[in-house]
């Protein structure tokens, strides 16, 4: 009898996992499920696409890339479009997660800047579209600092003891470090690697705080007189408060790039492509840039953004930072050891 | 028979899904291997745990312990006297007070947290302050210090010591006081040889509750503490998030929940295993 109960209990919970399990799969239907940061799509846009095409968006966020791809690996079929960053792309083409994004089908492709095309995370474009881009550079507060910064071994100088906020990002940090030795950020040589180690301990006693989230309120309020932070936040530091000057250190930048992709399986690609199409319109893309001053890959768009924006080189650089700059590569086995490196460095 | 199966089997449901099942996923998938990708490969490896023998996770533990110590020592030294002090007021405003000390934790502790940051930082309130009346002519450096980390989390976390204090100390047999002090005992002796044995038991049962949850709370280091510090939560995330390196993630869970069992084991000993009274209501 006991046995019986057990069996049937053992049976019942099989069927909820199942049960659960089969959630994630969607039915094709007049939906569009899409999956993007937090903080990164205004409300207005999505509004206009719904009464445009009559497709309902379910508007989904998270806030790393590894749990878009940590969902996306157990859920496939759950999300129509995602955003993902370029090192991302490579890992989810490479997993085989995506669909291809079908440039045919998509309006408006010509409306890119060639500087954000074909790039080596996906040649050719097969598999993603870019949304924004950016970089990580120096924030600098001319009022607290007497001498001038001007690359990234500046950083390391005495005079900035417990000044600094850089982000709390083992990667970005790690290519502060590499970038002063001269390195790529992307470098696996164990023995750069563990020079690199060094170069992060001697740099500790600069550092203030760790903040990727809004380290521009630290640089605001002078709690910090120097940051390693992302570029749209050193604009947005600048706006409130003009002692703060942004440096783009001759090294190279730290370059990023957000891309619409097509998980696989997406029940509404064609939808996907729709809301793709409705994105690269300039106007469109206008009203997304104004909200969240990133950098817009959309050359068409441009045009249409207030000049003082167009002209700061902090949102949009000229061309020599994007053959100096260098996109995040993900560096597979040796990512262990970065961690173990940052684990050590967070430690001292 | 029936009858009981019915009341009993959702409690047991509840538990195998929600605790056992994630829980044996953890152990399992610590015992297996990182994909290059950050998927897990089903290969068997106990290096993993090997891994963690490195003195460097050693001193990442011993720092979180050291972290959690220190919250529970302050816990203590502010939260017994302050439980004396209710336990020892008109019965009447022993409900006031303690909804006092519960209110605040309506707000949300991120909220609450960031409150603490717009009062310790260089150009926050006290600063401003003290810097008008004179009294310092730097501004005091406050915030992403260590002192900082203790502050946050021992406000935190206070409630959970004074609860159980608080019940043990109000059940403390008064007439007992009266005779140690009518047999000659100095109030000092009184304390120490009368007071402190009987409440021993919410004060064993404060300290748990706020020791573990300190063990695992890392937005207060990395919001005060500036991020600075490496403590166990935040190598797990690491683990689960940067890195993804799953299998490494689960086992430095399993072994944080063994620490936990660990402590609550030495715990019940202490007490001499009476399971029924942990000391709290």
């Amino acid at each position: 009898m006991r046995m019986r109960k057990t069996a049937a209990l053992a049976a019942f919970l099989l069927a909820m996992g199942l049960a659960l399990g089969g959630c994630g799969k969607k039915e094709a239907s007049n939906e569009l499920n899409l999956f993007n940061w937090s903080e990164y799509l205004p409300q207005e846009l999505i509004e206009k696409f719904e009464e445009e095409t009559g497709v309902r968006v379910n508007y989904n966020t998270y806030s790393s890339n590894e749990e878009m791809l940590a969902k996306i690996m157990t859920a496939p079929g759950m999300y129509d479009i995602a955003v993902s960053t370029d090192y991302m792309v490579d890992i989810m083409i490479q997993q085989k997660l995506l669909e291809e994004i079908g440039l045919e089908g998509i309006e408006g492709v010509e409306n890119l800047g060639a500087n954000y095309l074909d790039l080596a995370f996906d040649p050719g474009n097969r598999y993603s579209l870019p949304y924004m881009a950016g970089t990580a550079l120096l924030a600098v507060n001319t009022s607290k600092v007497d001498f001038d910064i001007e690359e990234y071994a500046d950083l390391w100088n005495p005079a900035l003891e417990n000044s600094i906020v850089v982000l709390d990002d083992q990667r970005a940090v790690m290519g502060l470090a590499l970038k002063k030795l001269g390195k790529s950020i992307n470098e696996t040589d164990p023995g750069v690697l563990e020079a690199a180690a060094r170069e992060l301990a001697a740099l500790k006693p600069n550092i203030k705080a760790f903040d990727s989230d809004s380290p521009k309120s630290l640089l605001i309020s002078g709690e910090v007189s120097v940051g390693y932070v992302w570029n749209a936040e050193a604009v947005m530091a600048q706006k409130e408060n003009p002692d703060i000057k942004i440096v783009m250190p001759e090294e190279g930048l730290y370059l990023w790039q957000d891309n619409f992709v097509i998980p696989k399986g997406a029940p509404n690609a064609e939808n996907a492509r729709k809301f793709i199409s409705f994105m690269l319109r300039p106007e469109n893309s206008k009203i997304c840039s104004d909200s969240f001053p990133y950098t817009n890959p959309n050359a068409a768009a441009l045009e249409l953004i207030d000049e003082e924006t167009r002209n700061n080189p902090g949102i949009y650089p000229d061309d020599s930072v994007y053959a100096q700059g260098e996109f995040l590569v993900d560096v597979g086995e040796t990512t262990v050891v970065y961690d173990k490196i940052w684990t050590d460095f967070k430690q001292q | 028979m029936r009858g009981i199966l019915a009341t009993i089997s959702p409690v047991y449901l509840w538990m195998v899904l929600f605790m056992v099942v994630p829980l044996g996923l953890i152990l399992l998938i610590s015992f297996l291997q990182r994909g290059v990708y950050g998927d897990v490969k089903f290969h068997f490896t106990l290096e993993n745990y090997r891994a963690l023998a490195d003195p460097l996770y050693v001193q990442v533990f011993l720092t979180s312990v050291g972290i959690a110590l220190g919250t529970t020592v302050s816990c203590l030294l502010l939260g017994y006297p302050f439980a004396y002090f209710v336990a020892g007021t008109e019965k009447k405003h022993h409900r006031l007070l303690l909804v006092l000390i519960i209110i605040p934790f309506w707000t949300n502790s991120l909220v609450r947290t960031y409150a603490w940051i717009l009062l310790l930082r260089t150009e926050g309130l006290i600063n401003t302050v003290l810097l008008q009346l004179g009294w310092i002519q730097e501004p005091l450096q406050m915030l992403y210090s260590y002192g900082a980390i203790f502050l946050g989390m021992t406000y935190t976390l206070f409630p959970f010591m004074i609860l159980p204090l608080y019940s043990i100390i109000e059940k403390l047999d008064k007439s007992l006081l009266e005779a140690s002090a009518d047999l000659g005992a100095t109030p000092l002796q009184t304390f120490l040889q009368v007071t402190l044995p009987l409440t021993l038991p919410g004060i064993v049962a404060g300290s748990l509750l706020v020791f573990i949850p300190s063990l695992g709370y890392f937005f207060i280091p990395d919001l005060m503490g500036g991020g600075k510090h490496m403590i166990i939560g935040n190598l797990i995330k690491n683990q689960f998030l940067a890195s993804r390196n799953w299998p490494f993630g689960s086992a430095i869970s399993i072994i944080l929940i063994l620490l936990t069992l660990l402590v609550v084991l030495a715990y019940l000993k202490l007490l001499g295993g009476d399971k029924d009274d942990m000391g709290v209501m």
